[in-house]
């Protein structure tokens, strides 16, 4: 949590922004409107762009023209200077948007009794008056000291001065140069006591470092740490340390890895969007080749994606991407892909980050890959290059931008154990390793975290072939993770194992089928034979039956040509019958 | 053949163009006017023109000739051109700027 000033007024003041990046977030919505603020510094530091940059804006983008006080530059100086920023500052003095005056401190000047500065207010009227300015700016307003030998009048014109702006409610900025450890040379800083900003410019290891730091702000809040700052082409880039609020929507669209089966480990279609992701892992294991097809992904789906490599050309990155099926030249050519190398001992952090910052505000990328942040850390030390980082991570969440980091893991060390320490600070960490066994290398990829998903714990193999990375599916044996060429011997077994027990399973099942053929046709024979017997049987039945019926045919017969008795046919006692019948 | 002249002689040969310039009426303003003249009266007899330029009636001069402080006193006649601020109180030094009285003599 950075310190705070706190703003012990119940009213919030008029602010006037300044419209320099991260200097408002800072002030909390800019300088005190109509009123003074100085900012002071050393020679070099930075004051007259901080001022310059602050009246242009005014111009632009408030509608409200200024006034530039030069003591110093001449007007011509001035604008030739602005000119290496893109500023636009002829256009603004053609249409009578800012005007430039430079006064000229006269010299010698011989004092004879009490005087003012009345002239000099004469003069400014005129100039505001000019282009009807709200805004003016005093460079470097001091040098009336070194003019003017009464240092009291000056201060008491200057007081004055001061008051009368006030009045007529101009946002003014001041300039002045630190001097023997105080403040302003001449103490200005006494009375123009609403808001003081000190700008510092050190050279360290060959860097040059710039900070500014909010002395004073009076009736408002302010960041109160010392906050790192650049002048790039564009004029001054401030960057806070951490967004001063941590207040990132938290996303919830998703983007994808580029390989199938990573998205899928990651429960789902890939990252959220506008996370953090770190790829740490050893030399050789595979990181650029990840970024790459997270790239491709990106590209395949029309979105831009921002390239940042260190050790390579672009040329290079191409051509080694196309060795396992990435073409990464068909997004550049469309436009989609950037690929910007340089190396980081080149420049100094800061120059790095400012060219990082006016990169990804033109080209305006949803995807950007850092590959790899550890060779910055050849540019600073580690607590300036964890700064760096922390920045860089900050800046692209805040423009919901999907950042992949890599980051090589030196030697023998523990993958865990990064270079600079940053892994807390990314939302999900890929960890590529190198397992070595039966004397060959292959890779394989742990998801280590991610914020936000149920990711799978598995180890998998990374395998970079003609045609693009995949994921597979390790063996563990009881001789550990087998990978490369034991998992395809290991793959083999099985499968003939598993051939095996088909044959197995498939030879019972025809034996099983033999034997339900066999038994039934033995069922059919033995219904056969029976049917056989029964046929035979009733046959002989029949033929017994028929025997019976002849043999009692017979007798009756007989019976008949013996012309018997009645009581043959069954006792019948009734002899009439017989004679009817005769 | 021209014969070296002192140099009072030869600035009381010449006719001296002072401008004063003041920010409106005020007390200063008088005063250095007063003290000023006293000065050329007593020094130039009438071999000067002094010419008072208000800035408050003509604004744009203050940029135009270069004037902060008021009272300012210009001598633009003899050059090169002298430049005094103040009331014109310390006539000594008023003088030693208009280089009527070399400096450090009395």
């Amino acid at each position: 949590m950075t310190p705070r000033s706190q703003n012990t007024s119940s009213l919030p003041i008029a602010k006037s922004p300044t419209g320099i990046a991260g200097l408002d977030q800072i002030l909390e919505g800019g300088f005190p409107k109509g009123r003074p603020t100085l900012v002071c510094g050393g020679a070099g530091c930075g004051k007259t762009v901080l001022a310059m940059e602050f009246l242009i804006n005014g111009a632009t983008r408030h509608g409200e023209p200024g006034v530039f006080v030069a003591f110093e530059e001449s007007d011509k100086e001035i604008v030739v200077n602005a000119a290496s920023i893109d500023f636009g500052l002829s256009s603004l003095i053609k249409h009578k948007k800012i005007l430039i005056d430079h006064i000229q401190i006269p010299r010698g000047v011989q004092e004879a009794g009490d005087y003012d500065l009345e002239g000099l207010f004469i003069r400014i009227e005129q100039l505001i008056d000019e282009v009807g300015a709200k805004r003016i700016v005093f460079d470097t307003i001091e040098t009336l000291f070194s003019s003017f030998p009464n240092a009291g009048i000056i201060r008491g014109e200057l007081k004055r001065l001061f008051d009368w702006l006030k009045e007529k409610k101009m946002t003014a900025v001041v300039t002045a140069e630190t001097g023997d450890g105080k403040l302003t040379r001449y103490g200005v800083d006494e009375y123009v006591a609403d808001c003081v900003i000190m700008l510092d410019h050190r050279v360290e290891n060959q860097n040059s470092i710039r900070r500014l730091r909010v002395v004073k702000y009076r009736g408002s809040s302010h960041g109160t740490n010392e906050y790192p700052f650049l002048i790039g082409d564009k004029g001054i880039l401030v960057l806070p340390l951490s967004s001063l609020r941590l207040d990132h929507k938290a996303p919830t669209r998703k983007v994808s890895t580029g390989i199938p089966r990573l998205d899928s480990m990651l429960s789902g279609r890939g990252f959220y969007r506008g996370t953090s992701i770190l790829v740490s892992g050893g030399a050789g294991t595979g990181k650029s080749s990840l970024a790459a097809h997270f790239v491709q992904s990106a590209c395949r789906h029309g979105e831009r994606a921002l390239y940042i490599g260190s050790e390579q050309s672009a040329d290079e990155i191409i051509r080694n991407m196309r060795s396992i099926g990435v073409d990464l030249e068909r997004w550049t050519k469309r436009g989609l892909l950037r690929i910007h190398c340089a190396r980081p001992g080149t420049y100094g952090l800061e120059k790095h980050l400012v060219s990082l910052h006016d990169l990804t505000v033109t080209f305006d990328p949803s995807i950007v890959v850092v590959d790899p942040i550890t060779n910055f850390a050849s540019a600073g030390n580690h607590q300036e290059v964890k700064s760096m980082v922390t920045r860089l991570i900050d800046f692209f969440k805040s423009r919901q931008i999907t950042a992949m980091f890599t980051s090589l893991t030196e030697g023998d060390s523990s993958p865990e154990l990064t270079v600079i320490g940053i892994s807390s600070q990314m939302d999900a960490w890929l960890l590529l390793r190198n397992l070595e066994s039966n004397g060959e290398r292959n890779r394989g990829l742990y998801i280590l975290k991610a914020r936000g998903l149920a990711h799978s714990n598995q180890i998998r193999e990374f395998v970079l072939t003609d045609f693009g990375a995949q994921l597979l599916d390790v063996y563990v044996g009881p001789s550990g993770v087998l990978t490369g060429s034991a998992r395809i011997a290991q793959a083999a077994q099985e499968r003939a194992e598993a051939a095996e027990r088909e044959t197995q399973f498939r030879r019972k099942t025809e034996q099983l089928r033999e034997k339900k053929r066999q038994l039934e046709a033995q069922i059919a024979r033995l219904r056969k034979e029976f049917e056989l017997e029964s046929q035979q049987l009733s046959v002989d039945l029949k033929n017994m039956r028929s025997r019976e019926q002849q043999l009692d045919r017979d007798r009756i017969d007989m019976s008949r040509a013996r012309q018997a008795d009645h009581s043959i046919e069954r006792g019948r006692p009734n002899g009439t019958h017989a004679l009817l019948n005769a | 053949m021209r014969s070296k002249k002192t140099v009072s002689e030869a600035k009381s040969a010449e006719c001296w163009d002072l401008r004063l310039y003041i920010a409106g009426q005020t007390s200063k303003s008088l005063l250095a006017l007063r003290n000023l003249k006293e000065i050329c009266e007593e020094r130039l007899g009438n071999r000067y023109r002094l010419k008072v330029i208000d800035l408050r009636k003509r604004p744009k001069l203050a940029r135009g000739d270069q004037i902060l402080a008021v009272p300012t006193l210009v001598r633009n006649l003899p050059a090169p051109l002298k430049r005094i601020i103040g009331t014109m109180s310390d006539k000594e030094r008023v003088l030693v700027g208009l280089d009527i009285l070399p400096a450090g003599t009395k």
